[in-house]
């Protein structure tokens, strides 16, 4: 039995089904880390690897003063002058981000370390290394590294290059997006 | 109600948000599909915690939680049975 009308129908609804499929958000989480403040990148840190671990694909985009916060060094040869002093000004590594408020040059940030330990809190430092475990993607913005004359030599290993649109790309897909 | 039988169990006393729950991924990862992993946490948001990964995820199940006393101080035992 075959009926071209309904036949027809049918197929303008997979159709549809399958144009709707594609747009439903996938398990995926996707974070902008805009901020270089140690408490606001602990934040993006514990929402990120909770993501990982209840079964959603994470991905971290860091961009200008985030980007401090995955620099593993500093290295001033052949750097122009600006760019010698913005990496002699910013932190250097994770350990050394300042925090949002009551920093009072770094001993407020010293502080805050030694308060979350005391209360068996991980260390920034302990949940991207489990970030990195859970498998969060992390991607650096190429358009700031280049403004702040970022190398690749100074940020951790296996980190992706991208701009807005490999943000967008993962965002678009994301039940769940920040910008922290 | 009796405690459902566990097939491992996880030690997160002491653990602050989020280890519970990324140790709890990580206990459940070793477990198969059917079985149940019993989690020991003394941080008070663990229970909300569990109830809302368990409430989005096809990964596990929340069978039963309870609080119990351990020298006057309250700790908060959870049963996850791993779903996938």
């Amino acid at each position: 039995m075959s009926d071209p009308a309904l036949e027809e129908k049918i197929a303008a609804l997979e159709k549809k089904v399958a144009d709707l499929e594609s747009r439903v958000p996938e398990d995926r989480v996707t974070l902008v880390v805009f901020s270089g403040e140690l408490d606001r990148v602990l934040a993006a840190f514990v929402i990120a690897t909770g993501a990982a671990a209840m079964g959603q694909q994470v991905s971290m985009f860091f961009t200008f003063w985030g980007i401090n916060s995955v620099r593993r060094r500093t290295l001033y040869s052949g750097k122009r002058l600006t760019e010698k002093m913005m990496a002699f000004m910013a932190p250097g590594s994770s350990r050394k981000l300042p925090v949002s408020q009551m920093n009072y040059f770094g001993i407020g940030a010293k502080m805050l370390r030694g308060m979350m330990k005391n209360n068996n809190v991980a260390s920034l430092e302990d949940l991207m290394a489990l970030g990195k475990e859970l498998g969060i993607r992390m991607i650096a913005c190429t358009m700031s590294r280049d403004v702040m004359g970022i190398r690749d030599a100074e940020l951790f290993e296996g980190m992706d290059a991208g701009g807005v649109g490999a943000f967008l790309g993962d965002a678009l897909r994301s039940r769940v997006t920040l910008f922290i | 109600m009796d405690a459902p039988k566990a097939d491992a169990t996880l030690d997160a006393r002491g653990m602050a948000c989020p280890m519970p729950i990324l140790k709890a991924r990580q206990e459940l990862g070793k477990l198969t599909p059917g079985q149940i992993l019993k989690v020991v946490a003394t941080d008070r948001g663990s229970i909300k915690d569990f109830q809302g990964w368990a409430s989005t995820s096809k990964q596990l199940a929340l069978v039963s939680q309870v609080t119990e006393q351990e020298n006057g101080k309250d700790i908060y035992v959870h049963f996850l049975e791993k779903k996938a």
